[in-house]
């Protein structure tokens, strides 16, 4: 389920053209961004992010794994950005270094997707006929079962721990990836240019290396945007069900479940590591439109 | 119109086939099997006794006589044991199906409610500001992990204001909390979809042909516009019982509801693995139910669809 889906249902039975935009005068980088600043915010925000996850020591010289004992379950304060959880550990270092895992986690998962998807997709649309009915019954099926329960099929099978989980749930969203490369692969092979290339003489390789392949990649890579955000959120539930990293390690869903333990008297240990992975998921969806809008525009 | 069932039932079956063998390759194939994740803890168990227990279970037939003899029992109904429990699987399912089914209905409920008027309200307004501030709620609540919503509200609705327990299964008083946390991720997806297919159908013709007439907006709003934008709501509604099953999973863990959510991540933490793909199938089989449903139910709304779907086969 995602926004790209919202849009074909919401298009697909409204049963007639949808809306042109409006062609509107070249603006500069700089305007582009100017008139979005919401879209700026969301692009520090992901570089501060993505920032934290390899350097941790430029946000924080906290050690996230030993507590002082003498502060435990302090409230945020200028001393402790976040609070501090009930070893006295500084919250804020645990989610900066927490980054890491998260992050790893959600990288794995989305090229798991991509890499396999695109791949399944590409062989579907390009080689066509009974190899493409075939994959498409079996993406039918996947796409049938619901993605967490796949993945938790998936994590039985494999066991626990952060890429354990990240790999399930990237094979859950392989079927969304393979789906969408296919209907663009064979969008691009049925376009005149390509009809050239093969008029010319030009090898099968050489026009799905050069021409079929890089026309196809553009909504592939916007999708990839999406899963971005909706792998964060299906890592960190799958987390906070206890799958993921073991528990001194920092890692954003586990965070959430073990402050979820001392709900009633410090608010923090869960809502802020929440608040994290927020405003990540909406920072990576804002980029998503905005590439997304983007592309529309160019086609 | 007969011919439009009777395709779509048959499409639904295979794909329940096709959930089911997947399933079954992707727990069998991979190492381990329910016996040596039964007996993993077990250090008083020599390796003859294992083998009796492979025996017992069928673990060591050939793969395609234990898939042949498998998918024979699940078409009577029969998933085997629970590796963890040994109650039959059908059985655990069962017990746990009335919970999920209530918490999941009342999420559905509250979720099309609410998801509905904020985007029939969205789009109605002629307030510039109302309209951006509603339209800019779904993407923020799309984005929140569901489990994170639900603690939230625990913090604030039953430890802060305390009006509501923060767990358990009893009563209404208890069902509030998880159904809203539901119905959040719910409603968003909703409110997405439907105020996106209202802004298109307002740009219509037959919208200014009934403007031209004299109709006033809240009639046209209401008896045009909305009929029309209401389809593709339908087809979310079916897309979203995959989502609220997956939700209900992580909600019965936060609120230690029992339902199908409890059983399902007791038995990942077992390595249960005919539980297990005892929930990936009937998971399938209730979204595949729910989908021949709303497939089912549309031709009564919109009779245009088994116009083009019988043209479609007649071409075919």
């Amino acid at each position: 389920m995602n926004e790209l889906l919202v849009e074909d249902v919401a298009r697909g039975a409204a049963l007639g053209p949808a809306p042109e935009l409006q062609p509107g005068p070249r603006t500069g980088v700089a305007r582009f961004f100017l008139r979005r600043p919401g879209l700026v915010v969301s692009i520090v925000f992901v570089v501060l992010v993505a920032l934290a996850a390899f350097w941790p020591g430029l946000f924080t010289n906290r050690d996230p794994l030993t507590g002082v004992p003498e502060d435990l379950f302090q409230a945020p304060s200028s001393a402790h950005w976040f609070g501090t959880d009930e070893l006295g550990r500084d919250l804020f270092s645990r989610v900066v270094h927490g980054a890491h895992l998260s992050l790893k986690a959600t990288l794995i998962a989305v090229a798991v997707a991509f890499v396999s998807g695109g791949l399944l997709g590409l062989l579907a649309g390009f080689v066509g006929g009974w190899l493409d009915d075939v994959l498409m019954r079996v993406i039918d099926v996947v796409l049938s079962i619901p993605a967490l329960f796949l993945s938790l099929a998936l994590v039985t099978a494999l066991g626990y721990g952060t890429v354990k989980v990240a790999v399930a749930v990237g094979i859950a969203s392989v079927a969304s990836f393979a789906r969408v490369m296919r209907a663009e692969v064979l969008r691009v092979r049925q376009s005149v240019f390509v009809e050239a290339a093969r008029a010319c003489g030009a090898r099968w390789y050489s026009v799905l290396g050069r021409h079929v392949l890089p026309n196809a990649l553009g909504p592939v890579l916007v999708l990839a945007t999406l899963e971005f955000g909706l792998a964060i959120l299906s890592v960190s539930s799958l987390s906070f069900l206890g799958y993921g990293a073991p528990p001194p390690a920092p890692e954003w869903g586990t965070l959430i479940s073990g402050g979820r333990n001392y709900l009633a008297n410090a608010w923090w240990l869960t809502a802020l590591p929440g608040l994290t992975i927020v405003a990540t998921v909406l920072a990576t969806n804002r980029i998503a439109r905005a590439l997304d809008g983007e592309w529309v525009k160019q086609r | 119109m007969r011919r439009y069932v009777i395709r779509r039932l048959a499409q639904a079956i295979g794909v329940l086939w096709a959930a089911y063998t997947l399933s079954f390759l992707i727990l069998v194939l991979l190492p381990g099997d329910a016996v040596s994740a039964m007996t993993a803890g077990d250090t008083e168990l020599d390796q003859a006794q294992i083998d009796e227990l492979r025996h017992r279970y069928g673990y060591d037939d050939p793969l395609p006589v234990q898939y042949l003899d498998h998918l024979g029992r699940a078409l009577q109904g029969d998933f085997g044991d629970s590796a963890s429990t040994g109650r039959t699987v059908t059985a655990t399912l069962g017990d746990a199906l009335p919970q999920t089914l209530l918490l999941t209905g009342t999420g559905l409920a509250l979720g099309v409610l609410a998801g509905g008027s904020l985007a029939l309200l969205a789009t109605y307004t002629g307030l510039r500001w109302l309209r951006q501030l509603l339209l800019s709620l779904p993407p923020l609540a799309v984005s929140m992990p569901v489990f994170w919503v639900a603690l939230m509200l625990v913090e604030i609705f039953s430890f802060r204001a305390g009006w509501f327990p923060a767990f358990g299964n009893d009563g209404l008083r208890g069902l509030v909390l998880p159904a809203v946390a539901l119905a959040i991720p719910t409603g968003a997806m909703i409110a997405q979809v439907l105020s996106k297919s209202l802004f298109i159908a307002l740009d219509q013709a037959y919208v200014e042909t009934a403007r031209a007439k004299g109709a006033g907006r809240r009639h046209i709003h209401l008896r045009h516009v909305l009929r029309n934008a209401s389809l593709p709501a339908l087809t979310v509604v079916g897309l979203l019982a995959g989502q609220l099953m997956a939700n209900s999973v992580v909600i019965e863990t936060v609120f230690s509801r029992n339902g199908l959510g409890r059983v399902t991540a007791s038995a990942v933490t077992a390595q249960d693995l005919p539980l297990v793909q005892g929930v990936v199938v009937f998971g399938a089989a209730i979204f595949v139910l729910v989908n021949l449903v709303v497939d089912l139910i549309y031709p009564l709304l919109d009779p245009r669809i088994v116009v083009a779907s019988s043209k479609g086969a007649a071409a075919a």
